[in-house]
């Protein structure tokens, strides 16, 4: 197995031994720099679907796509997202992060690391096989019997969904239990679980939620396949199965998955949020204990996604209880940042607006989301483009922000090279018009009734004018990728150089060069609380000097 | 970066974990069906209760045997663990060897995948144990092979005891398989 010869490269693709080095490469800053290009390409494919998706729907009555292509296309955009672009962009974070910034040099177990990123690209690359094997999978995301079954889908597609799934989701919960390793066991002396970063909590948190949500849809998986290619009954309601069997299991994965995405990017924003604030962040415990929470109320709400199945009022009741209740830690967060920023020093770098507005973004999403928890707004809103408003606010304001903050923030470490802030600006406000021209609208359209799924919608008054604006928002969301790209080869190109600690942070990663060298550390500075390397910049005012006075370390 | 012992067997831990989810699920399938009229009179008249019930004997006396392999891992009695090692993996195919008669029997009176809700569930839960003991049977051959080529004269090998967690694990989830499958049905009224 070649090893790097001198200091590992950042994001390009020069190095000693050229591509072989990344192929059989088993260190956890190359696997997750491999990682983020993954979720990138896959980025850039998922959205050229949605924008053909956007210009069949521009205008009434529209024949671009086939209705056949139209359901493949939404089914691809959806389930790239979700599994190939948001999964691959969260485990590269945390594969690159978090061994620096708890102060070791590699995961515990750097070939099973490896293993985990390669089914993940093949499961995507599976998945995108069946367009060259007689058509793509094409019952949406969640893949609703019966239309999962054969009798509504002959072509090979959802065969493809399965095993390209399978392949994915085996690499996720391997890199799941590899971080939970990593975490409990390689941490730095004095780096105790109450001096972990923000951001190193929230991965142990998603990767527990992982293991615990992964394996039934896996289950459902399998037994989707047995249906599909040995005539089983799980999901043929005609033979005795059942259609309600695949719902329950693939939510008790899917909601869980909404906070597999999003707690991630909690964890980035309390970093982001604390270094451009220059405090720490307010309410440490809260914080983590309110993810912590999450997890676990993760578990309780997941059959508010089949309100509208009829399982009858006391189901409904109790759930629609639960997801209320999740409402409150989210909650929790959210103020926690707002008094992070209060009183502090702001840079509003772009990865600070990114942070600043996903405040904004999600907040949207969260409050559509409480609507959906009240039973009657769901039973009218449910299946129309509400739904696809509230998921994008929440996914996109909420995830993808999130990430972004920490591509801006990271980029520095994993590169050597600082991205152009001009263009980075011009990004930002490209993208944040973009999405809140493509999505606020559609709240509108669902609350007009317009149904989601449908490939094309009749001309009523005020359907095509919002249709229209609705799709110009997601062609400037598609200009601003393209300009995220070119922003981000032209910094590895020619940007300047990083230096090891450009943004002037707190945490251990920060301690070792730009980017860092294949041991990542000669020696780890002392760690006796969350901001280390301030306390080795400043030990005259270090924190754990004065734990839960002046500085409400603990939230005061 | 070499692991330590322990955190093999937190690494093996988490996956028991997540792979109890799996079968979890697979239960809840079967049990779901099983509340549908005339489940349980095909289960009652397909299911061996005694028949199955002698190599569910055979599979719980593995775990006993890869007891003393991880005994003999610990003292580095090489002989006595290659021994139990070879039990073991006799043991565990004598359980697959009877799953094995027991499906054949099942598809001779024409009980299969396809022919109904019983089929699907039970071929599916079972046929899932089944692979998983597969599995183990192959580490352990690994591992056999390992010790007769000398791998683990001196005493101290972890490897056992991580293998052990998944091994037990099997065993586990075929007591909780098999009262459920076998033996519930003779005493619910449902």
């Amino acid at each position: 197995m070649p090893e790097p010869v001198e200091a590992l490269p950042g994001l390009s693709l020069d190095t000693d031994q050229g591509l072989l080095q990344w192929i059989s490469s088993v260190d956890h800053k190359q696997l997750g720099i491999m990682y983020l290009w993954t979720a990138l390409a896959f980025m850039l494919v998922g959205g050229a679907e949605i924008l053909l998706i956007r210009i069949q729907l521009a205008v009434p009555r529209n024949t671009f796509l086939g209705p056949e292509m139209y359901n493949e296309l939404f089914t691809m955009h959806g389930t790239t997202m979700i599994f190939f672009v948001a999964m691959p962009a969260i485990f590269g974070f945390a594969t690159y992060l978090v061994p620096l910034m708890i102060g070791a040099n590699d995961m515990a177990f750097p070939r099973l690391n490896a293993l985990s990123l390669w089914l993940t690209i093949f499961g995507g690359l599976l998945m995108y096989f069946s367009f060259l094997a007689g058509g793509a999978p094409n019952a949406g995301w969640f893949n609703y019997a019966p239309l999962n079954g054969y009798n509504y889908s002959s072509q090979p597609g959802i065969d493809y969904y399965c095993a390209g799934l399978l392949l994915g989701g085996i690499g996720t919960v391997s890199a799941s239990i590899n971080l939970i390793v990593t975490i409990l066991r390689y941490r730095t002396a004095g780096m105790a679980l109450h001096n972990m970063p923000v951001f190193v909590w929230m991965m142990l948190v998603t990767a527990c939620l992982v293991i615990a949500a992964f394996p039934s849809l896996n289950a459902a998986l399998a037994m989707l396949l047995l249906d599909r290619r040995l005539h089983a009954h799980f999901f043929e309601v005609h033979d005795g199965g059942s259609a309600l069997l695949w719902q329950h299991l693939f939510w008790l994965f899917g909601h869980p998955e909404v906070y597999i995405v999003i707690l991630p990017s909690f964890g980035i924003l309390s970093e982001v949020f604390s270094v451009y604030s220059r405090k720490p962040v307010f309410g440490y415990v809260f914080i983590v204990g309110s993810g912590i929470a999450i997890g676990l109320l993760a578990f309780g709400v997941w059959v508010h996604h089949m309100f509208a199945v009829g399982l009858g009022n006391t189901a409904n009741n109790f759930f629609a209880a639960s997801s209320m209740l999740i409402g409150v830690p989210t909650g929790v967060k959210v103020f926690n940042w707002l008094a992070t920023m209060r009183g502090g020093s702001i840079r509003f770098t772009t990865s600070m607006m990114f942070a600043t507005s996903f405040l904004v973004e999600f907040t949207i999403g969260g409050l559509s989301g409480i609507a959906f928890a009240i039973v009657p707004i769901d039973l009218q809103l449910t299946d129309t483009y509400f739904v696809v408003a509230h998921l994008h606010y929440v996914l996109i304001g909420g995830t993808l922000f999130g990430l972004l903050a920490g591509l801006f923030y990271w980029f520095p470490k994993m590169s050597g090279r600082m991205l152009n802030e001009r263009l980075s600006n011009w990004f930002f406000w490209l993208f944040v018009v973009g999405f809140n021209v493509t999505f606020m609208i559609q709240h509108v359209l669902g609350t007009l009734g317009m149904p989601r799924r449908v490939y094309t919608y009749p001309d009523l008054p005020g359907w095509g004018t919002l249709n229209l604006l609705s799709s110009i928002g997601g062609f400037l969301m598609g200009a601003a990728m393209l300009l995220l790209v070119y922003i981000i080869v032209q910094a590895l190109r020619s940007g300047p150089r990083a230096g090891a600690d450009p943004w002037d942070a707190y945490t251990l990663e920060w301690t070792t060069t730009s980017p860092p060298p294949l041991q990542n550390f000669d020696r780890v500075i002392p760690v006796a609380s969350v901001r280390p390397f301030r306390d080795f910049k400043m030990p005259h005012d270090a924190d754990h000097k004065e734990v839960g006075k002046r500085k409400g370390i603990y939230g005061k | 970066m070499a692991n330590s012992a322990l955190d093999t067997r937190l690494l093996m831990r988490l996956v028991v974990f997540t792979e109890s989810l799996f079968f979890m699920a697979l239960l809840v399938a079967f049990v779901f069906f099983s509340l549908a009229p005339g489940f349980r009179q095909q289960q009652l008249a397909a299911l061996d209760l005694g028949r199955t019930g002698a190599f569910t004997l055979v599979l719980f006396s593995s775990s006993f045997t890869y007891w003393r392999v991880e005994a003999s891992a610990r003292r580095g009695a090489t002989g006595a663990l290659k021994f139990w090692l070879l039990a073991t993996i006799a043991l565990g195919t004598v359980f697959l060897l009877g799953q094995a008669w027991e499906f054949h029997g099942l598809f001779g009176r024409h009980i299969d995948l396809a022919s109904n809700t019983f089929g699907t569930s039970f071929f599916t839960l079972t046929g899932f144990h089944g692979l998983h003991v597969l599995i183990g049977l192959i580490i352990l051959s690994i591992l056999a092979g390992l010790a007769f080529a000398g791998d683990y004269d001196r005493p101290g090998s972890s490897i056992f005891q991580a293998i052990g967690i998944y091994w037990h694990f099997v065993d586990i989830v075929w007591a909780v398989v098999f009262t459920v499958v076998y033996v519930l049905p003779h005493f619910s009224r449902f």
